[in-house]
């Protein structure tokens, strides 16, 4: 039996011990794996270029179609819908009640391609200017509830005990508000405009990505991988950003995803019951309330906010269904 | 499963009981005055302050307030709608209306999605399958008040079935569309919850061991299958009523139906402050009983969720 000499063990440097222990905290197969379940989704495939399409008209439609945001032309009140080209298809020809209103009323050459406004203001510009609205919406929002959801589920899963506990009441005493009471109330007192709906959008949105967030840190940090990371002398900050936030990154992903379609649902209803952006701003929501008003004489004006929003919704829904399948197939009632 | 229940009642009312802070919060915050009709003589304008305690101090405007509420459920009065009543008197008789569409199309989404949500399940990876998760998630995408539009234009103007307004002479039928536009969302949700709780409980050891007894594939599905994952689906009952809430106020819009979501929807275009506050609490009143609701229930039928949460 040979001697165990002291001079066999060495004190290592802690330097050498950090790299020693060195895992890449980002499975790169994960992502791949996560990116060819994606892939065979087509229907969330078909709505990801739908947003990519929607997204470059939001950016470059106003810059086409030949009129100015907000520009007021009195004599072109009302008037319908009209393409270059495609009226010759027999739709999007100028037609009203069978009677083409731009050669009635002398107007040869002025195509309005989404029709004109009760003020005379080009509906295609103000659609893409309405649906730039919403993105920002949409973005600032979840960008700001993304953090503060995220920050709040992992101080709260990762503490537990007393802390948790007082963090979990705060949010029921929250969630047993409807969004929909704190929304208004907010909007009220901001006055209406785009800081206060982001404001409110801001306070309610966190809850839902707390919760997930919560609920995988105590799972992930009764796990040897973190009990490892605490033995090696690894600090709280430390486990929570290295070990257990990279783990919980997919759920992330999906509960953004799903919480976009929902903070433009919100712009939209907040300016359909008039707490929305103040005129002459249009968001898609705005263009849709004060559009329903003449609903049945000029359906077009309806008709084209409706639709964007809808697409938008709908894709931003389904994108987000096929990154969940993607991630976290497990993962449902979200 | 008493000390659950205590516990549960508990938090709601300290939570409705937030809201009511809040909402005095709320209105000191406002600025001006809600007595500012110019044919109210001084006198008048001292004893409406002093009857709401106006010219109390913070702390007793506060206990006024809360009083008035909880003895009179008095909120104040009126002050644009209908101008100088109770707002009591304007909400209440609305309410009636508003408890019914929404009942109704929460009976007709849920009824709606449990048939979608079997029959995607138990055809899983069929067309039925893609067409039901297909409808399902338009119902989820499309803003309600979309629906609204939608079915107005369709059915009130281009086929004139029903009525575009409300109308009083005939409640029942004037308020089949906005039960209808209001159920998408309900019977959407439904859908893709059930289809997901179904097919994880079609494949579970005691369904399989139902099957090898050779029981017929419809007795599997609603006997075995559909009970016991219609218990997961009540947990979805508590935020189906948020939406079922907010979508009040645009579907009641729509369609002019003299509800609180309409009276809402006036209240915030003319600023009438004391009706906007009492149903923001009518509303926060809903939801946390039905969340109540659906925690007791839940926790009679399924004793693992006393046992977790209870502790």
């Amino acid at each position: 039996m040979t001697e165990l000499k002291k001079d066999l063990f060495k004190r290592l440097e802690p330097k050498e011990y950090v790299t020693q222990e060195l895992i890449s905290n980002e499975d790169p197969k994960f992502f791949r794996d996560a990116y060819r379940r994606f892939k065979k989704n087509k229907g969330a495939h078909i709505a990801l270029f739908m947003i990519i399409g929607i997204l470059s008209l939001a950016a470059f439609g106003p810059l086409i179609g030949g009129h100015v945001y907000n520009e007021v032309t009195t004599q072109h009140i009302n008037l319908p819908p009209r393409v270059p080209f495609i009226e010759n298809l027999g739709i999007l020809n100028g037609m009203r009640d069978n009677v083409n209103i731009y050669l009635q009323k002398g107007f040869n050459d002025v195509y309005y391609w989404f029709g004109a406004d009760g003020l005379g203001r080009d509906l295609w510009v103000r659609v893409w200017m309405g649906t730039r609205i919403s993105f920002l919406v949409a973005f600032v929002a979840v960008l700001i509830d993304v953090i503060i959801g995220i920050s709040y589920g992992l101080v709260s899963g990762y503490f537990g005990g007393k802390v948790d506990m007082i963090m979990q009441r705060f949010v029921e005493i929250i969630s047993g508000i409807p969004n929909l009471v704190v929304v208004i109330l907010l909007v009220l007192i901001l006055k209406p405009g785009l800081q206060s709906i982001i404001f409110a959008l801001m306070i309610t949105g966190w809850i839902s990505m707390s919760r997930v967030v919560r609920s995988q840190v105590l799972k992930l940090k009764e796990l040897e991988f973190v009990l490892a990371a605490r033995t090696l002398g690894a600090t709280s900050f430390v486990i929570i950003l290295k070990e257990i936030l990279p783990n919980i990154v997919g759920q992330i992903i999906v509960m953004t995803m799903f919480s976009i379609p929902s903070a433009i649902f919100y712009e939209s209803f907040l300016a359909f019951v008039g707490l929305g952006l103040q005129p002459p701003l249009a968001s898609l929501g705005v263009l849709i309330s004060t559009g329903y008003q003449s609903l049945l004489i000029y359906p077009h004006m309806v008709i084209f906010p409706v639709t964007v929003l809808s697409l938008l919704m709908l894709s931003f829904n389904l994108v987000a269904d096929g990154l969940r399948d993607a991630f976290d197939p497990k993962m449902k009632g979200f | 499963m008493f000390k659950y229940i205590t516990r549960r009642m508990f938090w709601s009312i300290v939570t409705l009981f937030t809201i009511l802070i809040l909402l005095f919060l709320l209105l000191q915050f406002l600025p001006g005055t809600p007595f500012n009709d110019e044919k109210l003589s001084e006198t008048s304008k001292a004893l409406l302050n002093a009857k709401y305690g106006l010219d109390q101090p913070f702390f007793s405007r506060f206990g006024i307030y809360m009083k008035n509420i909880l003895t009179e459920f008095d909120f104040g009065i009126s002050l644009s709608i209908q101008r100088n009543w109770m707002v009591k008197n304007i909400v209440l008789p609305r309410l009636g209306i508003s408890i019914r569409i929404g009942l109704q199309a929460l009976a007709l989404g849920t009824s709606m999605g449990i048939v979608l949500g079997v029959l995607s399940a138990s055809k899983k990876n069929t067309w039925v399958d893609t067409l039901a998760t297909l409808i399902a998630i338009i119902g989820v995408s499309i803003p309600s008040y979309v629906f609204a539009l939608l079915l107005s234009y369709v059915f009130g103007f281009r086929i004139p079935i029903f009525s575009i307004i409300f109308n009083f002479n005939d409640p029942i039928k004037s308020s089949i569309l906005p039960t209808i536009a209001l159920s998408m969302f309900v019977m959407a949700q439904v859908t893709r919850f059930l289809r997901t709780e179904l097919i994880e409980v079609l494949g579970s050891d005691y369904i399989r061991l139902v099957e090898a007894k050779g029981v017929s594939k419809f007795k599997v599905i609603y006997r075995h299958g559909l009970r016991n994952a219609l218990i997961s689906v009540i947990t979805i009952l508590g935020p189906l009523t948020v939406t079922l809430l907010t979508g009040s106020l645009v579907v009641e819009k729509v369609y002019a139906v003299p509800g609180i979501g309409s009276l809402l929807v006036n209240g915030i275009l003319t600023n009438d402050y004391n009706v906007i506050v009492m149903i923001a609490f009518v509303y926060s009143a809903l939801y946390i009983t039905m969340n109540l609701f659906v925690d007791i229930l839940y926790g009679i039928i399924d004793p693992r969720i006393r046992v977790a949460k209870g502790a």
